[in-house]
This record gives structure tokens, C-alpha cells and sequence, in this order.
């Protein structure tokens, strides 16, 4: 088919979307966490949340692997579509968007089983019973997670033996072990020491184009050199999204730019 | 000052309070096997009572007492986790779970007779499985299982939330969450706090009396709807029902010894399986 005339044509640097969020709003009871977020997050790329502590970074994210679900008294309006599916109809299962969308959490969670359990749960909760199987998916999983090095000869040991540092790209193992699309990351290297905040920010680099990464952090200089786009938050409202450089160079609006500069938050 | 003063005076009332609290123990322990040691042989512990219980063995009420605490764990162990599991995991506070609450605390307070003659009237008489090791099993379970519910909830309170949230964030169910990643870490103090609750079932005569303890029975039981002898209840006999008290007091002490090894025992196994698990799930 050929189109002619006024059309479009397909822009080069148009980004695929893989989560389209449209006018959210969240509560905790009565108290209106989000207000009105509209938001494409582009696919295969790492996306920053930037914004003062409080401002729902940790609550926008929750809500795109239905997180919050678990807390009552919440309620969710508006739309959060994930590849073409609108995550909070009645029909989908909250079971399968969580493996479609992993979590890495602010404070490194290993489970008290050995290294291989780790990063097996997942795939097993998910009913691959297989032990080859397991174990090509443990020793792929750690790879990617650049840990395979420091624990190939040690599974068996406790994932709570290893390092802060470890134990977070432990559960970033265990988190592509169900093989997802999307990777939420709330803060993940908040609780650890530079050297290992720095082989994080190395690893969000080599998962970035196989996977859509959502990070949240306080930290402007890790948004800058991590992400490549930004959104800042401020008081539950989106005030902008952009482009990381663009954002961090020319942003369009004064409260982002007072926040970058460091003038506030 | 006056302060330090008091707070030495405090120290010290504790200090010894502590110590003779120890001492005590001590010297029940040290008494019951000083004289309770000679009475035991082979034979004391697997032959069938003679002459109404002033001779021969008291196999008949070890075996009854080691059933009663199979079948009070098989019933309430299973029952008090799964309470635990609905009042911590799945229910809201509400008036209902409210209610619950209280029920469980007043059924912890209630004398262990109320739950001999309860046991009789439900058990026994109304569901009709006569005096039996059914019988004083589930009623020993009614009166433990306030205890292994509080346990076992105070275990699962102390699995930190982001291991559900771990779990919960990998794609797994609620049941699933719960059963491969909270209850592995919580049953160590279950088991701990149930302990308790279970060495108390073994040591107690008065729920058993009317729901299955039999005065004299020298056989061993074939099925659970059999009577048993046990021990609490036979050291209650030799203690109370035999008219020559002098030439007895060994089967007395003896009987007391063996209850007091199964009761430790029970403790000391439970103590060594959580130690065991503690280590494989620190946190
Ligand atoms: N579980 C909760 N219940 C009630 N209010 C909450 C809860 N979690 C967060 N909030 C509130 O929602 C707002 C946003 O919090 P959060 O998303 O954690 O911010 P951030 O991650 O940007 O620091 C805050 O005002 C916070 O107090
Ligand atoms: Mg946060």
C-alpha cells in the first residue's frame, strides 16, 4: 500500500513505547498520592524518576507491576497500558504482568535459601521443574547480572552471605530469571557503597535495549549518566519528561530546573 | 544518690529472684532423679503394671503418653498454623478478627478441667467416641492450641514484608508466596513456641481424666479409639489411691522421672530442629 499525500512519515528517532500511562491518579485512602501522570516510557531504554523525597517515585512505580494492590485501601484511575494491554482491567492477571514486569527494591531482598534457590524461585514458581533446565537459567540469569564470576563455586551458600552490592545484583539475577520485559528499579543502589553503586549503574548499562528499565533515584548525577530519559516528579504531579540531556541541559520548566541546579529538594 | 541506691536495691531483689527460680528447678530436677534414677530398670519401663500398679512396669503409660502428644501435635500443630496463617496473612482488622482475638485469649485462660469436662460432653459423650486416645487428643488439642496460634503468629510477624514482596514482585500467587517463602522462615518459632504448649499437654491429668486416662489397663492400645493409661495420671493414682505410700514412693518417683525425661525430651527435640533451621533462614 502506498500513502501519499499529508501522512506523517515515521520520524527516525520515534521510540517504540512499551508502557503508556494516561491521567493516573493513585490514593492511599483519601490521600491523592499521584495526580494526573501521563507519561510513554520508550521501549528498551533506561528510564530515570527523578524528584524530592515524598513527591510518588516510589509509588508511580508500584503501580506498573501492580505493587500497590497489595496495600489496602488504595485505589487506582485512569490507565497504565503495557504492550497493547490495559494492566488494571478486570481480566488481566496480576501473575502473569508481574512476570511480564520484574522489581528490584531499594534494599536488597535475597530470600534466606542458598544462591541457586534465589534466583531458581522464580522459575520454578512459574513451573519449570526441570534441573538442567534450572540450572541453565540460574547460571544465565547470574551472568547477566554480572555476579557469575564471584559465585559459580559457591551456590549453595546463602544469598545472605554475599555483600550488599552482590545480594543487589542477586535479585536482579532473580529478577530476570522469569525472563521479563520491563525492569522497575526503586533506588537500587541507594543502600550501597560507590564501588558497588558503580557496578550497578555498569549493569543497567548492558541490560539497557534487551530490557525497558524504569529506575528510581535520587541522585541527578546517576539520572544523568544512567538514563536516557528523565521524568521529574514534584508533590504527586509529572512536572516534565524528556530526553535525559535534554532535560538536564534546557529543561522547559523552572521547578525542574531549580531542582537539577540543586536549588531545592 | 538515692537513685543509685534503688538501683542497686532493684538489681539485686532481681538477681536473686532469677537465682531462685533456678534453684528451684534445680532442686525438683535434682530430687526427681536422685530418687526417681534407682527405681528405673528394663523391666520398670517395659512391663505391664502388677498388683494394681504397685508392681511390676509402667509401659502401658509411657506408650499412652507418647500417643496423647503425637495425636495433640497431629490436630493442633496444623490447626493453630493455619489460624496463624488466616489472622496474619489473609484477614483485615475487623470486629470479626477482633473477636477471634479475644476468643483465643479466653480460651488460654480457661482452667484445664473446664477442658476435661468440655472434652467429656463433646468428644466423649456428644460425637460418642467414648473415653479413647481420639478423645483426650483433641481435647488436649483445644487446650494447646491457644498457645501454638499465638506462637505461630508472633513467627510469622517476624518474616520481614520484603520477603513477600520479593516473592509477590516474581510473579508468585499469595498461597504460593506464603507457602515457599514465609513459612519455611517462620516455622523454626513456631515449633519454639509451640514447645510449650505441647510439654504442658504431655504433663497435664486433668483434661485427660474424663477423655481418656484409664486407672489400670495392662495392655498396650490397638487402635485410637482405645483407652491409654498415661503418666500424669498414674503418678496421680500411685500418689493418692494406694494405701501402702512407704513401700511405693519408688514407683512414685520413677513414674515422675520418665515424665519429666519425655517432657524435656520433647523440648530438647524441638530445640535442636529449630537450631537447625535458624541456621539454614538467618536473615
Ligand atoms: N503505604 C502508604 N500508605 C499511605 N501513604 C503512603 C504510603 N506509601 C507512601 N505514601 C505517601 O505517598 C506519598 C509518596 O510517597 P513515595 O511514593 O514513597 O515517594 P518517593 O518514593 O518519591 O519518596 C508520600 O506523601 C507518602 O507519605
Ligand atoms: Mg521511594
Amino acid at each position: 500500500m502506498v500513502m501519499i499525500g499529508n501522512q506523517t512519515p515515521p520520524q527516525i528517532d520515534e521510540p517504540e513505547i512499551e508502557i503508556d500511562v494516561q491521567n493516573l491518579d493513585f490514593y492511599y485512602g483519601k490521600h491523592q498520592a499521584l495526580h494526573d501522570i501521563c507519561m510513554s516510557v520508550p521501549k528498551g531504554m533506561v528510564t530515570a524518576l527523578i524528584g524530592p523525597s515524598g513527591c510518588g517515585k516510589s509509588t508511580f512505580l508500584r503501580t506498573l507491576n501492580r505493587m500497590n494492590d497489595i496495600i489496602g485501601g488504595t485505589r487506582v484511575e485512569g490507565k497504565i497500558v503495557i504492550q497493547s494491554k490495559d494492566i488494571y482491567a478486570p481480566n488481566i492477571d496480576v501473575v502473569m504482568l508481574r512476570k511480564r514486569v520484574g522489581m528490584v527494591f531499594q534494599k536488597p531482598n535475597p530470600f534466606p535459601k542458598s544462591i541457586f534457590e534465589n534466583v531458581a524461585y522464580g522459575p520454578r514458581i512459574h513451573g519449570i521443574k526441570n534441573r538442567a533446565q534450572l540450572q541453565e537459567i540460574v547460571e544465565r540469569s547470574l551472568v547477566r547480572a554480572a555476579i557469575w564470576d564471584e559465585v559459580k563455586d559457591r551456590l549453595h551458600i546463602s544469598g545472605l552471605e554475599l555483600s550488599g552490592g552482590q545480594q543487589q545484583r542477586l535479585c536482579i539475577a532473580r529478577a530476570l530469571a522469569v525472563d521479563p520485559d520491563i525492569l522497575l528499579m526503586d533506588e537500587p543502589a541507594s543502600a550501597l557503597d560507590p564501588r558497588s553503586t558503580q557496578r550497578i549503574e555498569d549493569l543497567i548499562a548492558e541490560l539497557r535495549g534487551d530490557y525497558t528499565i524504569v529506575i528510581v533515584t535520587h541522585n541527578m548525577q546517576q539520572a544523568a549518566r544512567v538514563s536516557d530519559y528523565t521524568a521529574f516528579f514534584y508533590e504527586g504531579h509529572l512536572i516534565e519528561f524528556g530526553k535525559t540531556e535534554r532535560i538536564f541541559t534546557k529543561p522547559n520548566n523552572k521547578q525542574t530546573e531549580d531542582y537539577i541546579t540543586g536549588r531545592f529538594g | 544518690m538515692a537513685k543509685k541506691k534503688t538501683e542497686k536495691i532493684v538489681y539485686g531483689v532481681i538477681w536473686f529472684v532469677t537465682y531462685l527460680v533456678v534453684f528451684m528447678v534445680g532442686y525438683i530436677i535434682f530430687d526427681i532423679v536422685i530418687k526417681g534414677l534407682p527405681a528405673i530398670s528394663w523391666g520398670f519401663l517395659t512391663q505391664m503394671p502388677a498388683k494394681s500398679g504397685s508392681q511390676g512396669g509402667i509401659l502401658p503409660a509411657i506408650v499412652g503418653t507418647f500417643y496423647l502428644v503425637i495425636g495433640t501435635v497431629a490436630i493442633a500443630l496444623p490447626l493453630g498454623i493455619a489460624s496463624a496463617i488466616y489472622l496474619n496473612e489473609y484477614s483485615k482488622p475487623s470486629t470479626f478478627t477482633r473477636m477471634i482475638r479475644l476468643g483465643i485469649s479466653t480460651l488460654a485462660g480457661v482452667p484445664s478441667i473446664v477442658f476435661g469436662l468440655f472434652g467429656m460432653g463433646l468428644f466423649v459423650l456428644a460425637l460418642g467416641f467414648g473415653k479413647s486416645i481420639l478423645a483426650g487428643s483433641l481435647t488436649l488439642a483445644c487446650m494447646v492450641l491457644p498457645t501454638i496460634i499465638v506462637a505461630s503468629e508472633e513467627a510469622l510477624k517476624a518474616v520481614p514484608d520484603s520477603m513477600r514482596e520479593g516473592s509477590l514482585a516474581l510473579g508468585a500467587t499469595k498461597w504460593q508466596t506464603i507457602y515457599k517463602n514465609v513459612l519455611p522462615y517462620a516455622l523454626p518459632g513456631m515449633l519454639t513456641g509451640s514447645i510449650l504448649g505441647i510439654g504442658r499437654a504431655a504433663g497435664e491429668t486433668a483434661p485427660i481424666i474424663f477423655t481418656v486416662a484409664a486407672t489400670l489397663l495392662p495392655r498396650l492400645p490397638r487402635s485410637i479409639f482405645d483407652q491409654v493409661m498415661a503418666l500424669p495420671y498414674h503418678l496421680y493414682m500411685l500418689a493418692t489411691q494406694m494405701p501402702n505410700q512407704t513401700t511405693i514412693k519408688p514407683m512414685q518417683y520413677g513414674t515422675a522421672f520418665v515424665l519429666l525425661v519425655i517432657v524435656l525430651g520433647v523440648d530438647v527435640v524441638a530445640i535442636i530442629f529449630r537450631s537447625r533451621l535458624r541456621r539454614k533462614n538467618k536473615w
